[in-house]
């Protein structure tokens, strides 16, 4: 297989129940590609990231992940308790220890260099999340995983954060699946998005997407916003339906 | 030396002490100070049943203690609202127990030393079992350290590193029940999670490591066993209240040379 994992006829319940939370979606993830996940909430999205990595019971369907995948992980919300004591340099060697060379490089790397020796618990938000996208690249990922990497950051450290994503993805040709909620900054970022409301309403191309009308329906006002970054070139077209499929460049141009 | 009643009690303690710090400090940080409660206080109706049925202590302790650690772990994973349920499973659990205890006339005489243990009057079989259960208790936990650690932090993380955060749960509950076992004829069951918080607490503010917070645990209930036996020495009070009461004053003290 090409794609770094693919799921088929993905379905899941929502766990002690017989709730469908995902329906039936089929998802792949080729090499080198950034794939950002989008829908309210509720939608499933963060499931599908966990079934993905294989932490959440299927009730049908498959995931395949490729041999030698390698992930980093960056989960949401992870909230440290103040009851422990812990560096950015002990966090960093968990579970794998890492020596302190790859330590300074790698928080270097992800703008927060020289962090070492402070407590998690007394980080900002910004850094925070930086810290846990420079555990993510420890051991080499060819694919990062990132749910909702920006809660809680403002629109300046949000515009940096992908920022950053965009230049680690460029230098180590990893791989990026994202779910987020920043509709405008993804879609500039992204190489494919997928609309998630319990099933794939629609996916392709950041443009195509931004078109269709089960993901202006899904996100109203906010879409428009989105909607405008492409209007310059593409007519929007209400009668056109919303067909998964991988490019948007079929799309009827009405100028 | 191993004649001397005092001596038996200062290695017993110890004993507890270097297995209460680190564990003491996953309890800490997992916030399972209710769930050490419902343990420790099971084991007086673990004593209950060993002495109507004429078996060591310890292994009465011992069984009652891993039903209940295995019990709470099932609960916690079904995502009850834990304080509560922790708290009526804690206290009826010593309810039971002392009503069991009141049907053996045995235990009933001894009742005070099951509750506030009876340090002094340990002997060559229970310091064999104290060192060696908790050697084994100290091995497991540094054999699993990095894991234990990991869940403890984030389970999400530690599932993407292939660690299964159930098992480790699994890992500290075995833990603290057997501790729990060792510790009665210590610190009795009502002080036993003293002992495994109140050291704990105190390292938090000295530690910017949970290696290192672990170790201070284990330093500060050690010089709380050898400054609460002393005391009880000199003033003829309780071992074990003793003890616990000279962690506090340690804690107390950290918690005032911080601010300053």
């Amino acid at each position: 297989m090409t794609a770094l994992i693919e799921a088929r006829g993905l379905t899941i319940h929502r766990p002690g129940s017989t709730e469908t939370v995902l329906r039936e979606v089929d998802f792949r993830i080729e090499p080198g590609e950034v794939v950002t996940v989008v829908g309210p909430n509720g939608s499933g999205k963060s499931s599908l990231v966990r079934a993905l990595l294989g932490h959440m019971p299927l009730a049908d369907g498959q995931v395949l992940r490729r041999p030698g995948l390698r992930i980093g992980y960056v989960p949401q919300r992870v909230q440290v308790d103040t009851a422990m004591p812990m560096t950015v340099r002990r966090f960093l060697s968990l579970p794998r220890r890492i020596g302190d060379a790859e330590a300074t490089a790698v928080l270097a790397r992800t703008g927060v260099p020289g962090l070492e020796g402070r407590q998690l618990t007394q980080l900002s938000g910004g850094q925070f999340q930086r810290v846990l996208l420079a555990r993510a690249l420890l051991h080499d990922p060819n694919l990062l995983v990132l749910d909702e990497p920006t809660q809680g950051l403002d629109q300046p450290g949000i515009v940096a954060f992908y920022q950053l994503i965009e230049d680690v993805r460029r230098e180590t040709g990893a791989a990026v699946l994202m779910v987020s909620h920043d509709l405008m900054v993804v879609m500039r970022a992204s190489d494919r998005v997928v609309c998630l409301n319990g099933h794939v309403c629609c996916e392709g191309s950041p443009e195509h997407v931004s078109e269709a009308p089960a993901y202006r329906a899904l996100f109203g006002t906010e879409a428009q916003g989105t909607l405008a970054l492409y209007r310059h070139h593409h007519d929007h077209d209400h009668d056109h339906g919303c067909t998964p499929h991988p490019h948007g460049a079929d799309h009827g141009h009405h100028a | 030396m191993l004649d001397d009643f005092f001596i038996r009690a200062l290695l017993a303690g110890l004993g507890l002490a270097v297995v209460a710090g680190p564990l003491g400090s996953f309890v800490v940080w997992r916030r399972m100070a209710y769930f050490g409660d419902s343990t420790a206080h099971a084991a007086i109706l673990g004593v209950a049943l060993s002495l109507a049925f004429g078996m060591s202590v310890y292994v009465g302790t011992l069984a009652v203690a891993l039903a209940v650690a295995v019990m709470v772990s099932a609960l916690a994973a079904r995502g009850q609202a834990m304080d509560t349920v922790l708290g009526v499973l804690a206290h009826s659990a010593l309810a039971i127990g002392l009503v069991a205890i009141s049907f053996v006339p045995a235990a009933r005489a001894d009742l005070n030393s099951y509750l506030f243990g009876d340090i002094l009057a340990v002997g060559g079989t229970d310091l064999a079992l104290i060192w060696g259960g908790g050697g084994l208790i100290l091995a497991l936990l540094v054999w699993r350290w990095q894991s234990l650690v990991t869940a403890t932090v984030n389970e999400e993380l530690a599932m993407a590193a292939g660690i299964d955060p159930k098992v480790e749960r699994l890992v500290l509950s075995l833990a603290l029940a057997v501790t729990v076992a060792l510790a009665i004829r210590v610190v009795g069951s009502l002080l036993i999670s003293a002992m495994l918080i109140v050291p704990a607490a105190a390292a938090r503010g000295l530690a910017s490591t949970p290696e290192r917070m672990a170790a201070a645990a284990a330093l500060i209930a050690a010089a709380s066993v050898a400054a609460g036996l002393w005391a009880s020495l000199q003033l003829d009070s309780p071992a074990g209240p003793s003890i616990v009461a000279a962690a506090a004053v340690f804690f107390a003290a950290g918690q005032i040379f911080r601010r300053i």
